[in-house]
């Protein structure tokens, strides 16, 4: 009985919530973000970029931060373009230079972050100037408070990132499995990488509105990560990443709606438990 | 006309040269090993055969009909394939892509073809395995397969048998030989100078910024490089 009634509140609470434009927002986009983020998931894990996106994911802050200074009403504009451009720089370095790959991303990612506080305190017009660093950087609320325009952008670019991932799946599959092999035999594997950087730039500057930018990393790497503990092929491991991230991000909203706590950290939290919960089973379906 | 001929190949990483005037061919059929010290520059040779890096001085003249695409490749395992989740199909159909341009899907024949080379190869039965957690010889095996996907002419082999055990190794070596009969060009680095000896019909034998040897097989075992050499994979008399 107790459990019903408890079960009954739940609901009634959250369809009070849906009467309200904002929330229907943030489920729209929250679920189509977990989506693009996702499918990236093991190619960044594998070719060892999830580094490069921690590094982006800075420079997206940097980028936000000089928007808020320059008031920009749509920092969009500015944000984008500039983590498209780092992150095809990032890939660059990660190649053939003197400051090795690591170095130069936590180079860029710490150098970025610093510069961005030191701006936001210089020249920021807002009285709460800790609250807008926290939302940055944790997306407490940022989701929530979406306007149309905004809902319209995360939308189109969001099918824009499934769209170019479904055109190029076995070339993105073939560049992380083996770049040499696929260049050796004719695949222009330096264009498949150049648009695996833009995707990426692309799925973290739109996971910034989900998470905040220091939390984009696990929304990346936590399904891809919980899959491969049960499916071993490439196939699988995608589909199921993007059911994980989905359903993560679809209950870290209804709880952070529910009890009131921060959508970023509350998705971030579900991911966890996820992905403990795939180890278990893979630990067990291992010992069968 | 040789499949493939080189001229003058001066060569080098990171501003070093490690080759110096290197000149060689290869013709239709021919089973070419290259054999030398590590460092000596093997590697980078390959890697310039197949045009990943280019030569400091010199050509590579492609002839006989043999385009840029028609040379396979069977590299040395990466990192990142140690816990790559993907199945040996999905390997071996990969072979397919430079043929595929930007359509994004593999179509009927290319998929034939992946069945057909895994048939040919022994490993149509694990075709739904992961690749990670296979022994050394079926992951050799289906980057091989996965070679004869994207060319049918000639094949690069980068130490094919580095890791395997002894059986896994001479059954390599036997698939290695059987596709070379079935007319398929192969140049192989090796670190075992008994094994080039005996399959083999040319060797090539760098050493530091000089070519030792290139010549038959027969040549090099007459040869001083190859009296030196060859007498380290026998057991001593």
């Amino acid at each position: 009985m107790g459990a019903c009634t408890g079960m009954t509140e739940i609901i009634t609470t959250l369809s009070a919530n849906f009467q309200y434009l904002f929330v229907r927002y943030a489920l729209i986009v929250g679920v189509l973000i977990a989506l693009c983020s996702s499918l990236l998931g093991v190619t960044l894990v594998l070719k060892r970029f999830s580094f490069i996106g921690d590094g982006l994911s800075h420079v997206a802050f940097g980028a936000i931060s000089i928007a808020a200074a320059l008031n920009l009403t749509n920092n969009f504009l500015l944000v984008l373009p500039v983590t498209v451009i780092c992150a095809v720089l990032l890939l660059r370095t990660g190649q053939n230079t003197k400051i090795k790959g690591d170095a130069a991303i936590a180079m860029i990612s710490v150098g970025t972050l610093a510069i961005g506080y030191l701006i936001m305190n210089l020249f920021s017009k807002s009285s709460n100037l800790s609250g807008d660093v926290c939302t940055t950087l944790f997306g407490s609320t940022s989701i929530l408070t979406l306007n149309e325009a905004e809902v319209w952008l995360c939308g189109i670019l969001s099918i824009l990132v499934i769209a170019v991932f479904l055109l190029f799946y076995h070339k993105i599959f073939a560049v992380t499995f083996d770049e040499d092999f696929m260049a050796a035999t004719g695949v222009k594997a330096k264009t498949y990488n150049l648009i695996l950087a833009v995707i990426i730039a692309v799925v973290i500057v739109l996971a910034m509105n989900l998470v905040g930018a220091l939390l984009i990393s696990a929304l990346v790497i936590f399904p891809a990560l919980s899959s491969m503990r049960i499916y071993k092929n490439f196939k699988a491991v995608t589909i199921c990443s993007v059911i994980v991230s989905v359903v993560c991000a679809l209950l870290g909203i209804f709880i952070a709606i529910l009890a009131s706590t921060p959508v970023g950290s509350t998705i971030v939290a579900v991911n966890i438990a996820g992905f403990l919960a795939f180890s278990m089973a893979g630990l067990i379906a291992r010992r069968a | 006309m040789p499949q493939l001929a080189c001229q003058n190949l001066s060569l080098g990483y990171e501003g070093k040269t490690v080759i110096t005037d290197l000149s060689f061919h290869v013709n239709a059929g021919d089973y070419l090993c290259i054999v030398g010290e590590n460092g000596s520059g093997k590697s980078t040779l390959m890697k310039t055969i197949l045009r990943l890096k280019s030569p400091i001085k010199g050509e590579i003249v492609t002839g006989d009909g043999l385009a840029h695409n028609d040379i396979g490749y069977l590299p040395q395992q990466t990192m990142v394939q140690k816990d790559f989740p993907a199945s040996v199909r999905e390997v071996v159909r990969s072979g397919c892509l430079n043929r595929c341009g930007l359509r994004p899907f593999y179509n009927r024949a290319e998929k034939r073809m992946a069945e057909e080379n895994m048939n040919l190869l022994g490993i149509a039965p694990i075709a739904k395995h992961c690749y990670r957690e296979l022994s050394g010889g079926q992951q050799q095996r289906t980057l091989l397969a996965r070679a004869l996907c994207a060319a049918r002419k000639i094949l690069l082999l980068d130490e094919p048998v580095a890791g395997l055990d002894p059986k896994a190794t001479v059954e390599m070596y036997d698939v290695i030989k059987s596709l070379n009969s079935n007319g398929i060009t192969i140049i192989m680095i090796s670190h075992d100078i008994a094994a080039s000896v005996k399959f083999a019909s040319h060797i090539m034998h760098i050493g530091n910024h000089a070519s030792l040897f290139f010549g038959t097989t027969a040549e090099y075992l007459k040869s001083e490089a190859g009296r030196i050499y060859s007498g380290w994979g026998r057991a001593p008399a």
